[in-house]
C-alpha cells in the first residue's frame, strides 16, 4: 500500500521537475534562428546545390565521361558527350533532376576532373517540381569552384585544341614510328 | 582429360587446352591480354603468368605462362604464387599509359581497366615522362589513339594473320613499337571493325559511335540478327536516348563466333537515318502532296487498303511481317516481292538442302573444312563472314602439320611459323578476280555459265555416276581433274556457291560436287549464300507457289500493298513504271525513303529491326528471332502491327503452323510466359544511369516502362539477365569482367559454345542416302555485246546500309569494270564515261581479270539499275562525260586494277 502512494508522488513530483525546466527554458538564448531573416553559416563542405565548374583555362571543366551518373543512386543525372572541332569532350547537354537529388555528393566523389562540385547553398524549394530539373546552363559557373588548380585536359593524353600529342604534364615528344633507333 | 592441382585444389581438365583457357573455365580469374580464343597465344604480354611446380616436392616452382602451357596429368600449379609478377608486370605496362579514362570510348568496358584492377595495380609510382605517339586517320569506321596501346600484339594477328589485311603493321623498334597503317587512309579489310573488339584498349574505337558516344553501361540493347545478308551473324545494338548508337558482336559458336563483317558493325546507321519515314502519309492522287495521317487512321486505311489489293512482300522483312501480309490480303494474292529467277534459285537451294545427301555448312563447319571449292560466288562482298571463315580454313593443313608434330592446336606463332605458305587448297572459280584469291591454290577465271559446266564435270570426275559435261579445253579439263583428286582427298570437303551470280545451274553444280563426294558415312559441307536477311525465310513462304515479282506485276489488280520492298531494286525500271502507274492504289510500309514509297497514296511509317522484334531465316535455314532494341515514337510502328492485329507471338505460331518446314519458329523464344524467379529479362544494364532524368526535361514525372511486344524481355534494368536461355542472350557482363571478353563467363569452356547452346534452329535438314543428279541445261552464252556479270560491293550494294553515312563514305556510284583491251578498242580513256544500253551513261575501271568481252556491272550502287540490263550489252564512249560527285573509284578495292583505270575519280 505504502509502496504504492510512493510511486505517485513519485510521478507528480518528476512532472513538477519537467514544467520548472521547461519555463528555464524561456531565459535561454534560442538555438534556432530567424529564418530566412537570420541566414545560418553554412561550411564549405556543406553539400548542397550542385554547380558544374570551369578549370583555370575558363574552360567547361566537364569532360561527359558519364562518372557520376553512374554514381548517383538515385540516377537522377543525365547527359550526353560530345566533342569540338579539335577532339575535346564535353557535355551537349547535363541535367539534374533536383527533385530526385538527394544530395549524397557521390557524384562530386566520382568525378575526375572536379567538375561537379555540391554548395552550400540549400535554398532550393520549388512550387512546380518540373522546376526542379535543371540544365548545364543553370548549373555551370564561372569560376573553379572548391579545386582551383587541376586541369584534366594539361595531365590527359589525349590531343586537344592548343595541346597538342606529347604535350601534356610529363610527357615526351611523340615517338618517331620510321626510326628504328631504341 | 588429366587432373591437376590449382592452389591445392584439384581439377579435371582438357588438355587440349591451355592452361589459361582452363583456369578461365574453371571460373578462376587469370588476368591476360594477348591470348584470343579465336587466335591462340603467342604469351606476348606476360600477363597471366602463373606458377608450376616440378613435382610434389617442388618448394620454389617456376614462372609460366599459362597461355603458353599444356596442363600436364599431375600438374601442380599457383596462381596465387605469381600475383606479385602480375601485379609488376601490369605496372610496367602501365608506366606509359595515358591519363585518358574520362575521355576514352574504352572506358567502362575496357579489358585493361578490368585487368589492371584484377592484378592489383592501383596506384601509379612511376612518376618519369610518358611515350607518346601521333595518331593516324583510318577511315570511317574507327578512330586511332595510339598513346593507349599496351602493345600487345592482338591487332596485327587479327588483322593480318586472322584477317588477312596488308595494309596494317607493327612499326619502329623496341619500346617505340607503333601499330598503324603505312600511310594515313582507310582500312582496306572489310572485317577491320573487329579490331573496335580485338583490341583489349582504346586504341581501336568504334567511330560513329564515338561521336555520339555513350557507356556500355547506359546503352539498352537487346539479342539481335544483323540485317546485311544473308548469313545472319548475331549482334547486340545499343541505344540511348531514342537513337541507335552502335553494334557489337554476340557470340553465336555456329555463326559468327567473335567476329562481324564492317557492314554488320557500321552499316545499321540506317536507322538513325535523315531518309527515315517518320510519320504516316496519305494522298489522293499521284500528283497530290502527302499529309500526314494519324497512326489509327492510317492503320484503318491500310485496312481498306487491303481489300482486292495483292501483297508483294520482302526478303528483308521478318517471317512474321510477311505473314501478316499474307493473312491480310489471302494466300492467293501473296507475291514474293523477288524475280523469278531469284525466287527458283532460293527454291533450288532449299531443295538441294532437303533432298540431297549434303551437311548444310554453317560458319564454324565452313572454318573448319580442309578443302574448299567456290563456285562463282564473291563472298567477300555478298556473305562476309562466310569469307572470313574461308580464310581460316586454309590454316587447317597448317594445324594438322602441327597436330602431326604434337602441338597444340592454340601454339599459335608455332603452328604459323611450321606452316610458312603451305594451305589447305581453296579454288576459286570467278569471273573477276576476288579478295581471297591471296590464299587460293588456284583461281580460274569463267563466266557463272562456264563455272557451272566446270563444276558438274567435278561432280562427274568424282563419281562418274553423275552427269557428264562435254566441251571443255584441256586446260579446263585438268583443273576439274586437280579439283576432283583434291576434293576426294580431303577429310572435309567444303563446296561454297550462291545466288548472286544469277546462274541457276551453279547452284546445282555445287549440289552434284557434294553430293558426289558422299561416300555414305561421310558427306561434304555445302554452303550456298543467299542475297538478304530473309531470302530464305521468304522461299519457306512461298513454297508450293510460283509467285514472283513478275506475276505480280501482270496480275493486273489495281491495288497492291508493299511491305518493306523498292521495287526499283527488284525489277526493270520501266516494268515497275508501268506496273505502278496502273495501280489506283499503292500502299507501301517501308521504314526509309524509296522511289517506291515517293509514288505511294499511303505510307506508313515502320520500323527497323531496332524497333520491332521478328524472325529471320538465313542461308543455312536456320531462323534467328531477333528483340526489339528500344520502342520507337507512337507514329512508328512494326510492319506486324500495322498489318494485323494479332500479337507477334500469335502470327508466330500461326506462320509456324501454316507453312512446311517452319514448325521450330515457334521455339526460337522461351515465351511468353518466360521469366526467371519472376523476373523478365532486361534490356538494361544493372547500373544503367539517369532513368530519373534522361525523360525529366519533358516531364519530371518519370513514365511507366514501356511494355514488350512478345513477354520475354523487359524495357527496363529490371530482371534476371537470361542464363536459360542462347536466344535471350544479351549484352555479356560478369563481375570483374567489363568488356565483351566477359563472354567466357557463359561458354561450356573459355571459347567454347555457349552454356545454353547456340542461338537459332535449323528448319531444314536432309537425312538422304542415294545420290540424285541435277542435270541442268545450261544456255550457251549469246555472241552479241559484252556478256554481262554483276560485281557486288559490300559497301552500297546492300540497300538498308547504303543509307548509313559511314558506310556512303566507302562506297561509291555504280561503275562497270573492263578488261584493259577492250577499253582501249571501245577507245576509252581513263577520265571517259561509258555509255551503258538501257542505261546512262557510269564511270569506269579496268580490271585485268576480267576476260575480254565480258563487263562487270556495279549491283545496287546509285546511278544504274542492274535490272534494266540484259545478259549481254553494247559499250560506247559517253557523249558530254562527267563524272558523278559520289564517284569514288579509290574505294574499290581489287588486287587486279590495271594502273590506267579510274583516273576520272571525284576523290
Ligand atoms: S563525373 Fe565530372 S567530368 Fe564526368 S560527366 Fe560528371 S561532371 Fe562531367
Ligand atoms: S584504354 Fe582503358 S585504361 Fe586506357 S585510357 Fe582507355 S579506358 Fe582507360
Ligand atoms: S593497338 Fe591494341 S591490340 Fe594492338 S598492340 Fe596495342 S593494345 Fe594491343
Ligand atoms: S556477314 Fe552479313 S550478316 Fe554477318 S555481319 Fe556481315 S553483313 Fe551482317
Ligand atoms: S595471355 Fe598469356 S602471355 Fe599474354
Amino acid at each position: 500500500m505504502f509502496k504504492a502512494i510512493g510511486k505517485q508522488i513519485k510521478i507528480i513530483w518528476s512532472q513538477i521537475v519537467t514544467l520548472w525546466l521547461v519555463f528555464l527554458h524561456l531565459f535561454k538564448k534560442a538555438d534556432t534562428v530567424e529564418y530566412p531573416d537570420v541566414q545560418p553559416y553554412m561550411f564549405p563542405r556543406w553539400r548542397g546545390r550542385i554547380v558544374l565548374t570551369r578549370d583555370p583555362d575558363g574552360e567547361e571543366r566537364c569532360v561527359a565521361c558519364n562518372l557520376c551518373a553512374v554514381a548517383c543512386p538515385v540516377d537522377c543525372i543525365a547527359l550526353q558527350k560530345t566533342e569540338d572541332e579539335n577532339g575535346r569532350w564535353y557535355p551537349e547537354f547535363f541535367r539534374i533532376n533536383f527533385s530526385r537529388c538527394i544530395m549524397c555528393g557521390f557524384c562530386e566523389e566520382a568525378c575526375p576532373t572536379h567538375a561537379i562540385q555540391l554548395t552550400p547553398d540549400f535554398e532550393m524549394a520549388e512550387y512546380v517540381r518540373q522546376d526542379m530539373v535543371w540544365e548545364k546552363e543553370h548549373m555551370l559557373i564561372n569560376g573553379t569552384g572548391k579545386y582551383h588548380d587541376y586541369n584534366f585536359y594539361r595531365v590527359a593524353g589525349k590531343a586537344i585544341g592548343g595541346k597538342g600529342k606529347g604535350e601534356a604534364r610529363n610527357e615526351l615528344p611523340p615517338v618517331d614510328r620510321r626510326s628504328l633507333l631504341p | 582429360m588429366v587432373s591437376i592441382t590449382i592452389d591445392g585444389k584439384n581439377f579435371e581438365v582438357d588438355e587440349d587446352n591451355n592452361l589459361l583457357q582452363e583456369c578461365l573455365s574453371h571460373a578462376m580469374d587469370l588476368p591476360y591480354f594477348c591470348w584470343h580464343p579465336s587466335m591462340g597465344s603467342v604469351g606476348s604480354c606476360r600477363q597471366c603468368a602463373v606458377i608450376e611446380y616440378a613435382d610434389d616436392n617442388d618448394e620454389k616452382g617456376r614462372l609460366v605462362m599459362a597461355c603458353m602451357t599444356s596442363p600436364r596429368e599431375g600438374g601442380r600449379y599457383s596462381l596465387k604464387g605469381a600475383r606479385k609478377f602480375r601485379a609488376q608486370a601490369i605496372e610496367s605496362i602501365m608506366i606509359n599509359h595515358p591519363h585518358d579514362c574520362p575521355v576514352c570510348e574504352e572506358g567502362g568496358e575496357c579489358h585493361l581497366q578490368d585487368m589492371t584492377v584484377m592484378s592489383g595495380h592501383a596506384y601509379r609510382r612511376y612518376d618519369g615522362k610518358k611515350k607518346t605517339h601521333n595518331n593516324q586517320y583510318l577511315g570511317p569506321f574507327i578512330n586511332h589513339e595510339m598513346n593507349r596501346c599496351i602493345t600487345c600484339y592482338r591487332c596485327v594477328r587479327y588483322y593480318k594473320d586472322y584477317a588477312g589485311g596488308t595494309d596494317f603493321s607493327v612499326q619502329a623498334s623496341h619500346d617505340n613499337t607503333y601499330f598503324g597503317r603505312w600511310q594515313e587512309g582507310a582500312y582496306e579489310s572489310e572485317f577491320s571493325g573487329n579490331l573496335v573488339e580485338v583490341c583489349p584498349t582504346g586504341v581501336f574505337t568504334d567511330k560513329p559511335f564515338a561521336k555520339n558516344y555513350v557507356r556500355k553501361w547506359d546503352l539498352q540493347t537487346s539479342p539481335s540478327v544483323c540485317t546485311g545478308c544473308g548469313v545472319g551473324c548475331n549482334t547486340n545494338p545499343g541505344e540511348r536516348y531514342g537513337t541507335l548508337r552502335r553494334i557489337v558482336n554476340r557470340f553465336n559458336d555456329e555463326v559468327n563466333g567473335y567476329f562481324l563483317c564492317d557492314k554488320g558493325r557500321f552499316g545499321a546507321g540506317y536507322v538513325n537515318s535523315e531518309q527515315r519515314i517518320p510519320v504516316s502519309m496519305t494522298r489522293d492522287s499521284h500528283e497530290a502532296d502527302p499529309v500526314q495521317i494519324e497512326p489509327d487512321a492510317a492503320k484503318q486505311a491500310l485496312k481498306d487498303a487491303a481489300k482486292g489489293a495483292i501483297g508483294i512482300a520482302s526478303p528483308r522483312a521478318s517471317m512474321e511481317a510477311n505473314f501478316a501480309l499474307r493473312e491480310l490480303v489471302g494466300e492467293d494474292s501473296f507475291y514474293a516481292g523477288i524475280s523469278a529467277k531469284e525466287l527458283g534459285m532460293l527454291n533450288s537451294i532449299i531443295d538441294i538442302y532437303q533432298n540431297r545427301p549434303v551437311n548444310i555448312a554453317n560458319i564454324k563447319d565452313i572454318e573448319n573444312s580442309d578443302a574448299v571449292l567456290i563456285l562463282g560466288e564473291d563472298i567477300t562482298n555478298t556473305a562476309a563472314r562466310m569469307a572470313l571463315a574461308v580464310r581460316q580454313s586454309v590454316k587447317n593443313l597448317g594445324r594438322q602439320m602441327g597436330a602431326d608434330l604434337n602441338f597444340p592446336n592454340w601454339h599459335d606463332a608455332a603452328i604459323r611459323t611450321l606452316a610458312m605458305d603451305r594451305k589447305s587448297p581453296l579454288y576459286i572459280l570467278s569471273p573477276h578476280a576476288t579478295r581471297l584469291d591471296d590464299v587460293a591454290k588456284s583461281v580460274h577465271i569463267s563466266s557463272a555459265a562456264q563455272s557451272a559446266r566446270i563444276g558438274l564435270a567435278i561432280a562427274h570426275a568424282i563419281d562418274n555416276s553423275a552427269p557428264a559435261v562435254k566441251g571443255l579445253s584441256k586446260e579446263e579439263q585438268s583443273l576439274v581433274d586437280e579439283i576432283a583428286g583434291t576434293l576426294k582427298g580431303a577429310k572435309q570437303a567444303l563446296i561454297i556457291s550462291g545466288t548472286s551470280s544469277m546462274e541457276p545451274a551453279l547452284l546445282e553444280a555445287a549440289a552434284n560436287v557434294a553430293t558426289a563426294l558422299n561416300d555414305g558415312d561421310s558427306k561434304a559441307n555445302l554452303a550456298l549464300a543467299v542475297p538478304e536477311s530473309n531470302s530464305l525465310g521468304l522461299a519457306l513462304m512461298m513454297q508450293g507457289n510460283e509467285k514472283a515479282l513478275e506475276q505480280a506485276m501482270s496480275s493486273g489488280s489495281k491495288k497492291a500493298i508493299v511491305l518493306e520492298n523498292d521495287l526499283y531494286r527488284r525489277a526493270a525500271s520501266a516494268d515497275v513504271d508501268t506496273f505502278i502507274d496502273g495501280l489506283e492504289q499503292l500502299a507501301v510500309l517501308d521504314s526509309l525513303k524509296n522511289r517506291t514509297g515517293e509514288q505511294a497514296n499511303l505510307v506508313l511509317a515502320a520500323a527497323t529491326f531496332a524497333e520491332s522484334s521478328g524472325t529471320f531465316v538465313n542461308y543455312e535455314g536456320r531462323a534467328q528471332h531477333y528483340y526489339s532494341t528500344f520502342k520507337a515514337v507512337d507514329s512508328i510502328r512494326s510492319s506486324v502491327s500495322w498489318l494485323s492485329d494479332k500479337s507477334l507471338n500469335e502470327l508466330n505460331a500461326e506462320c509456324a503452323a501454316a507453312l512446311p518446314h517452319c514448325a521450330e519458329l515457334t521455339h526460337l523464344t522461351p515465351g511468353e510466359g518466360y521469366n526467371f524467379a519472376g523476373l523478365k529479362a532486361p534490356r538494361q544494364p544493372h547500373r544503367y544511369s539517369g532513368r530519373t532524368a534522361m525523360r525529366a526535361n519533358i516531364n519530371v514525372h518519370e513514365p511507366k516502362q514501356e511494355q514488350d511486344e512478345n513477354g520475354v524481355m523487359v524495357y527496363s534494368m529490371e530482371g534476371v539477365p537470361a542464363i536459360k536461355d542462347a536466344s535471350v542472350f544479351n549484352s555479356p557482363w560478369a563481375p570483374g569482367w567489363n568488356s565483351n571478353q566477359s563472354v567466357f563467363k557463359f561458354q561450356e569452356f573459355a571459347g567454347g559454345p555457349l552454356k545454353q547452346g547456340n542461338q537459332g534452329k535449323r528448319l531444314l535438314e536432309n537425312n538422304v542416302k542415294d545420290k540424285p543428279w541435277y542435270e541442268p541445261e545450261i544456255a550457251g552464252d549469246s555472241d552479241n555485246g559484252f556478256k554481262v556479270f554483276p560485281i557486288y560491293h559490300l559497301f552500297g550494294s546492300e540497300e538498308l546500309s547504303a543509307f548509313t553515312p559511314a558506310i556512303q563514305e566507302k562506297a561509291t556510284s555504280a561503275y562497270i569494270a573492263l578488261n584493259p583491251a577492250d577499253a582501249e578498242k571501245l577507245g576509252l580513256h581513263s577520265t571517259d564515261g561509258v555509255q551503258v544500253e538501257h542505261n546512262g551513261a557510269v564511270p569506269f575501271i579496268l580490271r585485268n581479270s576480267i576476260a575480254a568481252g565480258t563487263v562487270g556491272v556495279a549491283v545496287g550502287l546509285s546511278g544504274l539499275n542492274f535490272r534494266n540490263i540484259p545478259g549481254s550489252i553494247a559499250l560506247d564512249k559517253a557523249e558530254d562525260w562527267q563524272s558523278p560527285d559520289n564517284w569514288k573509284a579509290a574505294n574499290i578495292i581489287v588486287s587486279d586494277r590495271s594502273a590506267e583505270s579510274g583516273k576520272g575519280s571525284a576523290s
